[in-house]
């Protein structure tokens, strides 16, 4: 299990050296000589000025060197600074990350939870109307922008209803503490995090279903009934456990899909987190803000994919650790 | 074929699907020309509800502009970018995956790697990247999107190639002494086409979608508009114009609702083997 471990830790931290490679020939592709944009940032464009910017940042150095410089950086958290904001671009992230986290983690908890509810309740009335109902839904749901998703939530909770607040963390100037503001917080939260997980449990449910309707036509589901074991327990200890398996796997291909899509729930919702800041960096063309959100991301991602891989090995029951 | 067509015209999906796509691209090829309306000129006053004047049946957005003509529009650029940028991904993705799979080997183990990393970059953090490093435009969107969802194609041929590699047939023609981009090309890829055509289906409504997020992150290419951007440009007035952001958004589920049902009956056309219970 360790070895497991390790092996897979190794590999992550090569994967994320390659994409903090890829991300400095990204800079380089960016328009504009980077220390005359820093300088033009700056609010100062003398000569003397660009010149000392190039030798701070090593930008005179040749490439190689320079490459060495930024991987330096980045290992040692150092990823740049943001002119616009004026601060440094690792703490700019680090403020924000919570945010994001308890976004993306609630929206993934929710679309799991209901994604493997529905589709277990659509495969165990497989061609009944309710299969059907469901089917259909997930499909719709499928098929939608999350944006747009975003924003019809907003018209009808918000404006139409009145029940959610539309944007934001939680209530401007409310100064709440204690439970009073996690109640607030998670007021907030539901919105954005319904919105996120709608288009993961969709693909959640379709796919348990398919899954166990696969599963169950396999031969040890016919000897567990032979076994003479009740209905539910095959359902749920041989049919469902294995029918999960596909679904982990499919959470692990999916997390850059949600970190992509916490992007733009945050920016539709305010919700101050990497996303948002994603799109401030955006709109204001702050490329090392961008690419050090975007180094942030691939982070996450391969952490996730490093969770998904340890939690299917331990469901897989085939699977077994020497302990 | 024949056999192809009655199994496609048998899935209600697939017929769903098809009459969906084919009204699409009718609206995207003959829509500009039937409702020559600008999509960028003012045509009546701003904010004007839909159903109230025949000329303008869905409305106006804050600039008085015609949403019925921007969707009429939109749909080129939607369908155009889906299309161009699955035909680019398939273009990348299939050789680096019958190399793989075919010579297999050290070259199998570099190319997957390299699938693999792309594969685990956040797909849609990196085309925003590439769209702002690359200045917003039709072909830098086509690129990121075609960037991004190529690795899937080359992982699948590359499984379809490793199994079809060891038939007798492609023996054969090894035996006979032709060469490998020949038994690639004619013996192997035919025959590993049909996953491939399912994929770029389900592949043609993710850029879609990809392509609205872009656009409505206010990523679009200025000069096209598209239903993203629609969205997008009708988020801040939604309060009092919901029409603004309701219609193209509609307009997106449906075409990417169409592409999934094609999908899902090509699927149960090309390999009746996996279709679904209870059909």
């Amino acid at each position: 299990m360790l070895s497991f471990v390790a092996q897979r830790v190794l590999k992550g931290v090569i994967v994320l050296l390659a994409i903090v490679v890829l991300n400095f020939f990204l800079i380089r592709l960016a328009p504009g000589d980077p220390a005359v944009v820093m300088a033009g940032e700056a609010g100062a464009s003398d000569q003397v000025f660009v010149k000392q910017l190039r030798e701070k940042f090593g930008l005179d150095k040749p490439l190689p060197e320079q490459l060495f410089i930024y991987v330096k950086g980045v290992v040692t958290l150092d990823l740049g600074f943001s002119f616009r904001q004026q601060a440094p671009v690792a703490k700019l992230i680090g403020e924000r990350l919570p945010a994001t986290l308890l976004l993306t983690l609630t929206a993934f908890a929710i679309s799991l939870a209901l994604g493997i509810l529905f589709g277990t309740f659509a495969a165990r009335f497989a061609g009944t109307f309710l299969d059907t109902a469901i089917t259909v839904f997930a499909l719709i749901f499928y098929a939608m922008p999350l944006f747009w998703v975003a924003l019809m939530g907003i018209l009808l909770f918000s404006v139409t209803m009145d029940w959610l607040p539309s944007f934001g963390y939680e209530t401007v100037g409310a100064n709440l503490t204690g439970l009073a503001h996690a109640v607030d917080v998670a007021k907030h939260l539901i919105m954005p995090a319904m919105t996120l997980g709608l288009f993961f449990m969709a693909t959640y449910t379709r796919m348990t279903r398919a899954s166990m309707l696969e599963v169950k036509r396999l031969d040890f589901v016919k000897t567990a009934r032979a076994k003479g074991l009740s209905d539910a327990v095959i359902q749920r200890r041989h049919v469902l456990r294995n029918a999960l398996l596909p679904v982990v796997t499919l959470a692990g291909v999916h997390s850059g899909t949600l970190i992509g899509g916490a992007v733009i729930t945050e920016t539709v919702f305010a919700w101050p987190g990497i996303g948002r800041l994603m799109y401030d960096a955006l709109l204001q063309r702050d490329y090392n803000l961008l690419l050090g959100v975007f180094v942030i991301c691939s982070a996450m991602v391969l952490i996730f994919n490093l969770i998904t891989d340890l939690v299917y090995r331990l469901v897989d029951p085939r699977i077994e650790f020497a302990s | 074929m024949k056999q192809f067509w009655k199994s496609m015209l048998k899935s209600p999906s697939g017929v769903i699907g098809l009459v969906i796509l084919v009204l699409a691209i009718s609206v995207a090829v003959f829509g500009p020309m039937l409702f020559p309306n600008s999509p960028w000129r003012m045509v009546q006053r701003p904010f004007l509800p839909p159903f109230t004047l025949s000329t303008v049946p869905l409305g106006t957005d804050a600039l008085g502009r015609d949403v019925f003509a921007g969707m009429i529009f939109g749909a080129r650029v939607s369908l155009l970018v889906g299309l161009v940028s699955t035909l680019v991904a398939l273009i990348v993705g299939m050789p680096i995956g019958a190399v793989a799979g075919y010579f297999g080997g050290r070259v199998d183990d570099a190319l997957m790697r390299f699938t693999e990393f792309f594969q685990t970059i956040p797909s849609f953090a990196l085309a925003i990247v590439l769209v702002a490093i690359l200045q917003p435009s039709i072909y830098s969107i086509v690129t990121s999107i075609a960037l991004v969802s190529w690795p899937p194609v080359a992982r699948l041929v590359r499984g379809e190639v490793l199994s079809l590699r060891t038939r007798e047939y492609v023996q054969a023609a090894v035996v006979t002494g032709q060469s490998h981009t020949w038994i690639i090309l004619r013996e192997i890829l035919p025959n590993a086409l049909s996953p491939v055509i399912v994929l770029a289906s389900l592949m043609v409504a993710t850029a879609i979608l990809l392509e609205s997020s872009l656009s409505f992150l206010g990523l679009g290419d200025p000069n096209l508009i598209s239903w993203g951007y629609m969205v997008g440009a009708g988020r801040t007035v939604i309060r009092q114009a919901w029409w603004i952001t309701v219609f193209p958004g509609v307009a997106i589920l449906i075409s990417v609702l169409g592409l999934n049902l094609i999908g899902e009956g090509l699927n149960d056309a090309l390999n009746p083997r996996l279709s679904r219970e209870g059909r």
